[in-house]
């Protein structure tokens, strides 16, 4: 069995910030030569020069192998995931390994997906497979190198394994060999095992933080940060979006023991404070008075009906194929229905922070960092450095769903703000940590978007789609960001349409435009982005077409796949696997969904049975998945479940609304999250693949709402369009 | 002043009476195992062992506690919590962890009150916690799998 020393005083994030020499000399692995190196870390390499240090591990004289993480380990297990990776080449004992979040550096860290140091888009795994690969190989042909030197032997009669350098009599642990094997040149090209030889890819490393998850986390989050002399602000932020303060008394908040300054910022007024409860006090006895005339004012009311006149009216035309309008009005039969999707909250368990100390000269940030070259250059924008004087400690986070991935990195701009504003006032550098309590985070904005959307299809005689025509209203997530040029194209920002525009049903014949109607609400992706909402619209009317044809579910969508087999393979097994087309349970109901997203495939099959008070209740959900090589089959499965979880949360309770432009909710109580009563059992299948890794963080989410709709459907009678579920006494 | 044993240590509390338990331990004491999730015991991310019971430290004040004996997640070692941290480990429960601690202390009072928990029983002491990441699944299974290992 697998498992980490049990009692090991550092198993994750403490062990170094060190060993970068090989960087520092320009000998980084073959990939990075000529990187720009931050001046402190090549200091702190050259303490130790007796480690084999490269960007994604070092191998210490301790003997440990500290894996470099580029990305945010926000629960997703990337951290576990590259880790294995390394390990799998370099044939690490489990033991060794330890796991530490990489510093703020473009060049070296980008995704290389995205081009910058940042986590999202189920991506960590799918950009890191040949690059992390590529650095485990690269060390074990140094260390090789190394015990060849030392033993005379001919490299090609060295062996690894276990952890252990062989060759003929001589045997020796990778610290042993760190420094000789640090002495040895880089090899232009490595070459990686074959997948026979794997030996931790494909068999569910436990995660390497777990044990200290159980214990309480100490030293993990940035919430937990807690800096000697330090101190906490929250910050007092306008109702209404966009507001001002028009006139601030601060003299009871002043008053008050604890709070130790009152700062005017752009953002509102911060309450600095001793501790986190004298300033959340301190905020509460802020007398301010709000300038509205520049306040987004429309409550959801008003936004709904103007989404709804959208809906009447053409938009940016995107996407489209063949002739929708002529296969329509030849069509014998249309569906035309309309849905709504609400704002969304992510909620994420740690609520927002940012730890920073800035002595006016540099400024050194702790906190789950999602997107590090966005945060580090705002900072020093705000603080007006030059960003080799910024740095950023990426900590563990305590979930994100996207909510950390600030694209306009408001909450670094506001931490950096505070931390200017308290040295202008005081003149004394202290650590200062920003924290959003429960109620700014959910009243605060940085939402999925609300959207809605209208799609006439329609069926020939024979029961076979006859034009689609599809229109989506909603506002772009990246439409005025850094992440414009990615994903807006002639007016359209494709995250609001992926998933439709895109979609691999041999649809010959579909129409498809777009409004995106200018809203003062701040807006992000949230867990599978555009997929929220496009999957549920998809998979709900694909179901009422199949019904309409009369067909079965699972037939109609297979018959559009023939050019999508792994789609259809992943529809196949889930349905094989939940007994699909056998007879179900008394009262239970079964519906089907099967998405694609960061091309990933997943299908769903939800068991529903409604409750006495006619709610409904998701029993059990059958799914298979299709990512590409499994890493870490467990990983996966937990992935599954838990973006299945959270996807049900949205449809059941999940709502953000506003009236006259104030957001109607605070905290859990009126934003309902699920809980383990509305949990079902879920079964995840795993296809078998050799393709390249996708996603897997995010693909589960898409295709439960729509399995569970159309499995309410067949209990009810109902098609629910609107949502969320408690909309119609359904949750 | 308030007279607490904390985590089996005779503590004296030089803290504002009306503070909450969970802004002392965190921010005074300097424990940050007890986790704030909402501040309106409304998560169960805060929970502590208060007289054994399962409590939301976020609205508990310090003024209340006086003789309390207090567990939080950095003493907790009764056998039902060994067991369930164990199992935790073993069926890789936790994703981002955040919720943790105090799913862990509702999960090993119920398991010091109710050794052999129903499905419903696991309802009853769990639904005040909240996980975003949807762990509750392999929650459930755990706690059964933690009954298991402390018959054993």
């Amino acid at each position: 069995m697998l498992h980490y020393p049990k009692n090991s005083k550092t198993p994750v994030f403490a062990a170094s910030r060190r060993g970068f020499l090989k960087m520092a000399t320009g000998a980084v692995g073959g990939l990075l030569i000529g990187s720009v190196i931050p001046s402190r870390t090549v200091a702190q390499a050259a303490r130790n020069a007796d480690a084999l240090g490269m960007p994604f591990v070092h191998v210490m004289p301790d003997n440990s192998v500290v894996v470099i993480a580029k990305h945010l380990d926000k629960g997703q297990g990337a951290a576990t995931g590259l880790a294995t990776l390394v390990a799998d080449e370099l044939d690490a004992e489990i033991g060794q390994l330890r796991v530490e979040f990489a510093p703020s550096n473009t060049e070296i860290y980008k995704n290389l997906l995205f081009g910058v140091q940042g986590t999202g888009g189920s991506t960590a795994i799918a950009n890191s497979f040949d690059q992390y690969r590529q650095a485990g190989a690269t060390a074990r042909a140094m260390l090789t190198a190394a015990a060849s030197e030392a033993w005379g032997i001919d490299p090609g009669r060295i062996t690894i394994a276990g952890g252990t350098v062989s060759g003929g009599a001589n045997s020796a642990s990778f610290g042993e060999l760190a420094e000789a094997a640090a002495a040895q040149a880089i090899p232009t090209e490595v070459r990686l095992k074959t997948p026979e030889q794997w030996i931790y890819i494909g068999k569910s490393l436990p995660r390497v933080e777990l044990p200290l998850k159980t214990r309480g986390s100490v030293g993990l989050f940035g919430m937990d940060v807690q800096p000697e002399n330090g101190m906490v602000v929250v910050t007092a932020r306008p109702p209404r979006f966009g507001a001002k303060p028009a006139s601030v008394d601060d003299s009871a908040a002043r008053a008050m023991e604890g709070v130790i300054e009152v700062l005017q910022i752009p953002q509102g007024i911060a309450v600095v404070a001793t501790d986190t409860w004298a300033a959340i006090q301190g905020r509460e006895a802020l007398d301010i008075v709000w300038d509205d005339s520049a306040a987004e004012m429309r409550g959801t009311d008003a936004l709904m009906a103007e989404y709804a006149s959208l809906l009447d009216r053409p938009g940016t035309p995107t996407q489209g194929r063949g002739d929708a309008a002529g296969k329509l009005a030849g069509a014998v039969q249309t569906v035309t229905a309309d849905y709504m999707f609400p704002y969304l909250a992510h909620a994420q368990m740690e609520p927002l922070n940012i730890t920073v100390l800035y002595d006016g000269a540099k400024a050194e940030f702790w906190f789950g960092s999602q997107l590090q070259t966005i945060d580090h250059g705002v900072a020093a924008a705000v603080l007006g450095l030059d960003p080799s004087n910024i740095a950023i400690n990426t900590t563990w986070a305590g979930g994100s769903f996207g909510r950390r991935a600030t694209a306009d990195a408001h909450l670094t701009a506001e931490a950096a703000t505070i931390a200017k504003a308290w040295l202008d006032k005081t003149g004394r550098p202290q650590p200062i940590k920003m924290i959003y309590t429960r109620e700014d985070d959910i009243h605060g904005g940085y939402y999925r978007p609300m959207h809605m959307h209208r799609v006439t299809a329609g069926l020939d005689a024979e029961g076979n789609i006859s034009g689609w025509s599809h229109r989506i209203v909603g506002q772009g997530i990246m439409i005025g960001t850094a992440f414009e040029q990615f994903s807006v194209h002639d007016g359209v920002d494709h995250s609001s349409i992926e998933g439709v525009g895109d979609t691999t049903y041999d649809i010959s014949d579909l129409a498809l435009d777009v409004h995106h109607p200018q809203v003062g609400v701040p807006v992000l992706w949230w867990r599978s982005v555009g997929h929220t909402h496009t999957a549920y619209v998809m998979e709900t009317m694909m179901d009422e077409l199949a019904e309409k044809a009369g067909r079965d579910p699972v037939e109609f969508r297979l018959a559009y796949l023939r050019n999508d087999p792994r789609k259809a393979g992943v529809l196949r097994l889930a349905a094989e696997k939940a007994g699909w087309g056998q007879p179900v349970p008394e009262g239970v109901h079964r519906g089907v969904a099967v998405h694609k997203s960061f091309n990933s495939y997943v299908a769903e099959i939800a068991d529903v049975r409604l409750r006495d008070d006619g709610t409904a209740k998701v029993e059990r959900v059958v799914c298979a998945v299709d990512c590409g090589v499994p890493i870490n089959p467990d990983n996966i499965r937990a992935q599954v479940e838990g973006g299945l979880g959270y996807g049900l949360s949205s449809i059941l309770r999940e709502e953000i609304t506003m009236t006259d432009g104030e957001v109607d909710q605070f905290n859990y109580p009126d934003y309902q999250p699920l809980r383990i009563t509305d949990m079902p059992e879920i079964e995840v299948h795993i296809v078998a693949s050799t393709e390249a890794p996708t996603g897997i963080g995010e693909p589960g989410t898409p295709p439960i709402g729509p399995a569970v709709a159309n499995a309410v459907y067949r209990a009810t009678g109902r098609r629910v369009r609107a949502l969320p579920f408690a909309r119609h006494g359904l949750a | 002043m308030v007279k607490v044993k904390l985590n089996g240590m005779d503590t004296e509390l030089d803290i504002s009476p009306d503070m909450p338990l969970l802004w002392a331990l965190r921010d005074k004491l300097k424990m940050t195992g007890t986790k704030f999730g909402c501040g309106v015991a409304s998560c169960g991310a805060c929970t502590v062992h208060i007289d054994g019971v399962a409590t939301r430290s976020c609205q508990t004040f310090v003024g209340d506690l006086e003789g309390a004996e207090i567990t939080t997640i950095e003493g907790v070692d009764s056998p039902a919590a060994q067991a369930i941290q164990a199992a935790w480990v073993e069926l890789q429960v936790p994703q981002c962890g955040y919720c943790q601690s105090g799913q862990i202390m509702s999960a090993s009072a119920l398991l010091s009150e109710t050794p052999q928990p129903t499905d419903e029983d696991i309802d009853a002491a769990m639904e005040g916690n909240i996980c975003r990441c949807a762990s509750y699944a392999r929650i459930r299974r755990a706690i059964h799998r933690a009954a298991e290992i402390m018959e054993a």
